[in-house]
């Protein structure tokens, strides 16, 4: 076993032993814990000058030549191996997993006071942490799909049973046939990836080789890499495949909230960086403009839906899905600042948005309901958790000295890299996109203002300030941010070598 | 030991059981099912040590109609014996169902009158199977088909005091019998056509220049009417819901897979017989194409509004049937030869992981019968609560029929995808995928029915009794399903 093959399995084991009979709460901390100090470990094991630019490839903590466990393989049919490997993304995805699991597991509510079954609620939990984590290590092509797909039933079951709401199960379902469509599209994607290239194996980096030496044709690639934009985007809700996350985040219980948008959502993201654009970038260079307009559609319209909204939780359902776009943008800018950055946003915006889920969701739980017109005034009798919401509202519009500053600050900066005086539809993208920024402050403020300053509502239950295991998980999620964001080269030493070698690799350089 | 001693174990078997019941007074019938049970598990054990044989020997010669030396045979065989072992297990559980509606109004008699021969029926059938699976030979093809079928006659009709089941036996019989002249009538086309019955020599045939192709082309789709009824292809579909609806609990389950796969096996041995000769491989494809695009179709658009569990198992099957075809219509053209996986590889895997998923929701079913009345998805309402146990396998059956990736069931969509964009299938593909999301939901709707709905107020809470050998049966299934998710290699290492 190696170090990695440890983290995948830990929550999935924990799970199993809550199923026969562990007690759910103890259990699924003790896992989540461990996970997230195996994950710290490897990430200072990791070698960052190991990987040369145009050398892309993985660490893989098995020894000498070890690359994974040969699962299956049969004439005609690639071969599959049980494989999970580091390079600079999927460490800062793995650290990303593993601190938001720890804090979503750490907020649940104990098992008295759950309605339902704990051990359903636990299990649900982890096996949602797991599959992100299992499809963040995977360098594996079959197994990079298949984890993902581990989220997919307890989602559905954790929102049916737990979730808020009259409208849950019809949540539940939406998101479930949604994510089975999109998975399904993202399936036929790939395996036309693979026939496409005549590949022998599932395994990426091999894949990216094969996919150097022998390209496809540009309109090959165009034709593949359409349905995996599309298949990848609905899991990242990219406009206008978006409707499913706002609801969803809006009814589903706090830890699956945060797990999925934090957590879950950056798979389709990972798979573009990671699958999509290095083994079809032609594809991904004759979709760029198709690519542009969509994020430009998730920033300005749907930042103006946000606007709109009266609940808080939807609001931030559909920030969260605005924010997609700044990713989106970074990676469409096709540099490397512009790539890094992606990257950092992704972890950034996953801290900051399961932060602020957790935060909702304990005034959700205090108050019953989250409609800006009921609610007003809460820093003058909750003044802790007014006080963690500023923050996190001042991370999530992306003020400096957070990590989001940071991330999107090169995202903005990789669109007018390559520069040269005439606007390309790139460098419109992002001086659209750049509003966006202005957009999040408005929605933001004013959620904050609505929310915690003002006149106390009237009518409203007295209720007690967040409690320790409310505090300590957000202070986890603020604290990461806040040392992300005051020393970004943290990050940004895992991404650099990395991104340096597989953009090389992707663009034949 | 020779591989067609394992059929005449089976018999014997069958024909001990039957006589047992006949002559020894046993207090519980129920024995017979754990003798049966036992025995089957004995054979299976057998078949990893037979030998292959020697194609030249005398005693090959004499079994010319037999293919023995054939991989393919084995692992049907398996599926056969497997199917069967699980289905009598179902049995022991469904056994007051069945002693209820056979209760003799003589009295003196035995209580448990009508339930010795419900254990000793499916070893005949069983038999039958495993031959069909060697079957080589028109005339063979044929005894072996009609043993399985007039065995599963008496057996859809076997609660003789409810009207479900004797509605399920007519619909049955009829409807089997019209296929049976189809196929019959096709026999005889092929055998003029050709002037042989053995299959070898008819590919023989058919491949040279001197074929009638009009002949032997209706052969083909006189042929392909009585093997899709067997199948469950559309449009020779309409018997399934109903029969499915009305046939005891465990053998709808047989019928469903032990039945379907050994039909898969015949149809493929006689279309790639016209697969595998140049002038026909177009058009047999297109007719497999067409058939398969049908029956994906209808089989999961009409899942969709079910709310019976057993007609939507019925749908469900039909959808499976589909993607099975889709494989058959997916062969390698010869314009299009490549590094494939052989065609015949997928369709026995799939079949594989279709037994192990399929037998799960069965057993489940089967177990819940004699506690919960009916079998309207209302009826699961609340059962994760009440026996999370069951629920959870059939969630992992579910999951798996459904297709979600770390299940057996996907590899086996994975392998006919992945087949039907080598062949460029595309219009078999997009209603392969379109299938296979409309399967999300209808499957997800039994999980949904048991995890979210509650039972209502009043209703029965305690615990469900499951008989320890149907647990065991159960815990099998569900960590095979999930470990050939992880690892295929180990069910497609069986295949050969």
């Amino acid at each position: 076993m190696t170090i990695l093959e440890i983290i995948v399995l830990l929550p999935i084991l924990a799970a199993l032993g809550i199923a026969f009979g562990a007690p759910a709460r103890a259990t699924s901390l003790l896992a989540a814990g461990a996970t997230a100090v195996a994950s710290l470990v490897t990430a200072c094991q990791f070698n960052v000058n190991r990987e040369g630019v145009g050398n892309f490839s993985f660490q893989y903590f098995g020894g000498e030549g070890f690359a994974g466990r040969k699962l299956f393989s049969v004439e005609g049919f690639p071969e599959i191996s049980l494989a999970f490997g580091l390079d600079g993304i999927s460490l800062v995805l793995m650290i990303l997993t593993a601190i938001v699991l720890l804090a979503a597991i750490w907020i649940s509510p104990s098992e008295g006071a759950i309605k339902g079954s704990s051990k359903i609620y636990y299990g649900s939990c982890l096996l949602i942490g797991a599959g992100a984590m299992g499809a963040f290590l995977s360098t594996d092509l079959f197994f990079l799909y298949a984890f993902h797909e581990l989220a997919l039933i307890p989602t559905f079951l954790m929102i049916g049973l737990f979730g808020f709401g009259e409208n849950r199960v019809n949540t539940a379902w939406t998101i479930t046939i949604y994510l089975g469509v999109g998975s399904m599209i993202l399936l036929l994607g790939l395996i036309a990836t693979i026939t496409g290239l005549n590949a022998t194996t599932f395994d990426i980096p091999s894949l990216i080789a094969t996919a150097k030496d022998a390209g496809l044709e540009r309109s090959a690639q165009m034709w593949i890499y359409l349905p995996l934009l599309i298949g990848f985007g609905i899991l990242v809700s990219l406009f206008p495949f978006h409707s499913w996350a706002p609801n969803a985040y809006a009814d589903a219980p706090t830890p699956v909230a945060m797990l999925h948008a934090g957590v879950l959502k950056k798979f389709g993201l990972y798979g573009l960086i990671r699958v999509a654009n290095p083994l079809l970038p032609e594809g991904a260079d004759a979709l760029t403009n198709v690519i542009l307009i969509l994020l430009v559609g998730n920033i300005i319209i749907l930042g103006l839906v946000t606007i709109a909204q009266k609940r808080l939780d939807k609001m931030l359902g559909y920030s969260s899905v605005m924010h997609m776009g700044y990713i989106f943008l970074g990676i469409a800018s096709g540099t490397y600042i512009g790539t890094v950055g992606a990257v950092m946003l992704m972890f950034a915006h996953g801290i900051s948005i399961a932060l602020l889920f957790a935060l909702s969701g304990a005034l959700r739980d205090r108050y019953g309901s989250l409609e800006f017109d009921k609610l007003g005034g809460l820093a003058k009798v909750i003044p802790a958790a007014g006080l963690l919401f500023g923050f996190a509202a001042f991370a999530s519009i992306g003020l400096p000295g957070f990590t989001n500053f940071a991330a999107e600050v090169m995202v903005f900066f990789g669109g007018f890299k390559d520069f040269d005086g005439t606007f390309q539809p790139l460098q419109w993208a992002t001086i659209l996109a750049l509003w966006g920024v202005v957009i999040s402050a408005v929605y933001m403020l004013r959620a904050f203002r609505n929310v915690f300053k003002g006149e106390l509502a009237a009518k409203l239950p007295t209720v007690n300030d967040l409690t320790l295991n409310e505090k300590l998980p957000v202070l986890l999620l603020l604290g990461t941010l806040l040392v992300t964001g005051f020393i970004p080269g943290i990050l940004i030493q895992y991404l650099r070598p990395c991104l340096e070698g597989l953009m090389v690799v992707a663009t034949g350089g | 030991m020779p591989v067609y001693f394992l059929e005449v174990i089976v018999v014997c078997l069958g024909l001990v059981m039957l006589l047992t019941d006949a002559f020894i007074n046993i207090r519980d019938k129920r024995t017979i099912g754990y003798f049966g049970v036992l025995g089957l598990l004995v054979v299976i054990g057998l078949l990893f040590n037979v030998e292959t044989g020697n194609a030249d020997s005398a005693e090959s010669v004499f079994w010319k109609f037999y293919a023995a030396g054939d991989g393919k045979a084995l692992f049907f065989k398996g599926i056969a014996l497997v199917s069967t072992l699980i289905v009598l297990i179902m049995g022991i559980d469904f056994a007051p169902i069945v002693v209820e509606q056979t209760a003799a109004p003589e009295k003196g008699a035995h209580p448990q009158a009508g339930l010795g021969e419900f254990f000793a029926l499916p070893m005949f059938a069983c038999a039958g199977l495993m031959w069909m699976a060697s079957a080589n030979h028109l005339v063979s093809i044929f005894v072996s088909l009609e043993t399985v079928t007039i065995t599963f006659y008496i057996m859809v009709a076997y609660l003789r005091r409810n009207v479900g089941s004797l509605e399920a036996g007519v619909k049955y019989l009829i409807l089997g019998a019209l296929s049976t002249g189809f196929l019959v009538y096709g026999m005889t086309w092929l055998y003029g056509m050709t002037g042989t019955m053995e299959l070898p020599e008819i590919g023989k045939a058919l491949a040279s220049d001197s074929i009638n192709q009009t002949g032997a082309l209706f052969a083909f789709a006189l042929i392909l009417v009585g093997m899709g009824f067997k199948v469950g292809a559309v449009p020779f579909h309409n018997w399934i819901p109903d029969v499915y609806q009305g046939a005891p609990t465990p053998i709808t389950a047989f019928l469903s897979v032990a039945s379907k796969s050994a039909g898969f096996i015949v149809f493929m041995r006689i279309a790639s017989l016209y697969m595998g000769s140049g002038a026909f491989t177009g058009k047999v494809t297109m007719i497999l194409t067409i058939l398969a695009i049908l029956t994906l179709i209808v089989g999961n658009l009409v899942a969709l509004p079910q709310t019976n569990f057993k007609r939507l198992l019925a749908y469900s099957s039909i959808a499976h049937a589909g993607f099975l075809l889709m494989a058959m219509a997916c062969a390698p053209r010869d314009s299009l030869k490549g590094d494939t996986i052989s065609v015949f590889n997928v369709v026995a895997f799939y079949l594989g992981a279709y037994l192990l998923m399929t037998m799960l929701a069965f057993l489940v079913m089967s177990a819940l019968r004699t506690t919960i009345s009916g079998e309207g998805l209302k009826s699961y309402a609340g059962l994760a609560k009440r026996s999370p146990f069951l629920a959870i396998a059939m969630l992992i059956s579910m999951a798996s029929l459904a297709g979600i990736p770390l299940t057996a069931g996907f590899f086996g969509k994975l392998f006919v995808f992945k087949l039907a964009f080598e062949q460029q299938q595309w219009l078999l593909l997009a209603v392969g995928i379109i299938g296979a999301c409309a399967g999300f939901y209808y499957y997800l709707k039994i999980a949904a029915s048991m995890f979210l709905s509650e039972a209502p107020v009043g209703s029965d809470t305690s615990a469900i009794r499951v008989s320890p050998a149907a647990v065991m049966a159960m815990v099998f299934l569900m960590i095979a399903i999930v470990v050939i998710g992880v690892n295929p290699s180990m069910l497609m290492n069986l295949v050969g």
